[in-house]
């Protein structure tokens, strides 16, 4: 598993790349919340578009950083996820908490207009 | 009619979450399976194996056995350990039941197996260790 972490503004758009399962789900959890106290975001984007593999530790993951979030007053969204990986985050009822789109855009505002940003300056 | 089997010991590293996937993948690619039936599979596999991992042996190290046969258009894999045994398998079946709430264990494991597998059954006895058998049909 590969971890980029792009942080601007109070947004962090975590490109996750390969498989999370619970080997690999301690190394994105210690990094991504390194990363929420170090910048002060409050937002995160999960980018799964390059995850080929997710189990139920994916899902522990997501709710693990969903209350940390939402302890700060910020929010969650998925994007990129494949079809199989969306049926377990539908199973584990993860949409009536987070925002899972298809693509960056589509997530909630703040933390789209921040990836705009990125994409502009050609960071992301 | 086609037939296999074959079997796997592996200690309770959680590297070896990832093997254990990837042998049952390599096994069941002669049946044909799609793409979407491959994952179903791989899923199921790595949440039986990682709740023996987890909760196995608690911090102690031990032996995790997959097993898998062919027969016909079946692939049937059990994974066993001799470890601490769970006290009440109905509880944990139940979605979001955890074992470990202090930990980010979602509690979907047995869910998720069930949902991608056909059959999923589970022996289990305190001190004695735990068998999960999961069978599924591999029709295109």
């Amino acid at each position: 598993m590969e971890l980029i972490i792009y942080a601007k503004y109070r947004a962090l758009v975590a490109r996750l790349q390969g498989e999370l399962d619970h080997h690999s789900a301690g190394l994105v959890r210690e990094e991504i919340d390194r990363a929420l106290e170090r910048t002060g975001a409050v937002n995160i984007a999960f980018d799964f578009r390059h995850v080929t593999f997710m189990d139920s530790s994916g899902i522990g993951v997501l709710m693990g950083r969903y209350k940390k979030v939402t302890a700060l007053g910020g929010r969650l969204a998925v994007f990129g996820a494949s079809d199989t990986v969306r049926r377990i985050m539908r199973m584990s009822g993860l949409e009536r908490f987070m925002v899972i789109a298809d693509k960056l855009e589509n997530c909630f505002e703040e933390v789209a207009a921040d990836a705009q940003k990125q994409y502009e300056n050609g960071i992301y | 009619m086609l037939r296999n089997s074959m079997k796997t010991e592996f200690i309770n590293r959680s590297d070896n979450e990832r093997f254990a996937r990837s042998v049952a993948a390599a096994f069941v690619i002669e049946l044909d399976p799609t793409v979407d039936q491959l994952t179903e599979i791989k899923t199921a596999v790595s949440e039986a194996v990682t709740n023996a991992i987890i909760h196995g042996y608690e911090n102690e190290e031990g032996t995790v056995t997959l097993e898998g046969s062919l027969c016909g258009d079946t692939v049937e894999f059990i994974v066993s350990d001799s470890g601490v045994g769970i006290p009440d398998i109905n509880r944990a079946r139940e979605p979001l039941f955890t074992g470990k709430p202090e930990t980010e264990r979602s509690g979907m494991g047995f869910t998720i197996m069930e949902a991608f597998m056909d059959i999923v059954e589970v022996e289990s006895a305190v001190g004695k260790g735990t068998r999960v058998r999961m069978v599924k049909k591999i029709s295109r």
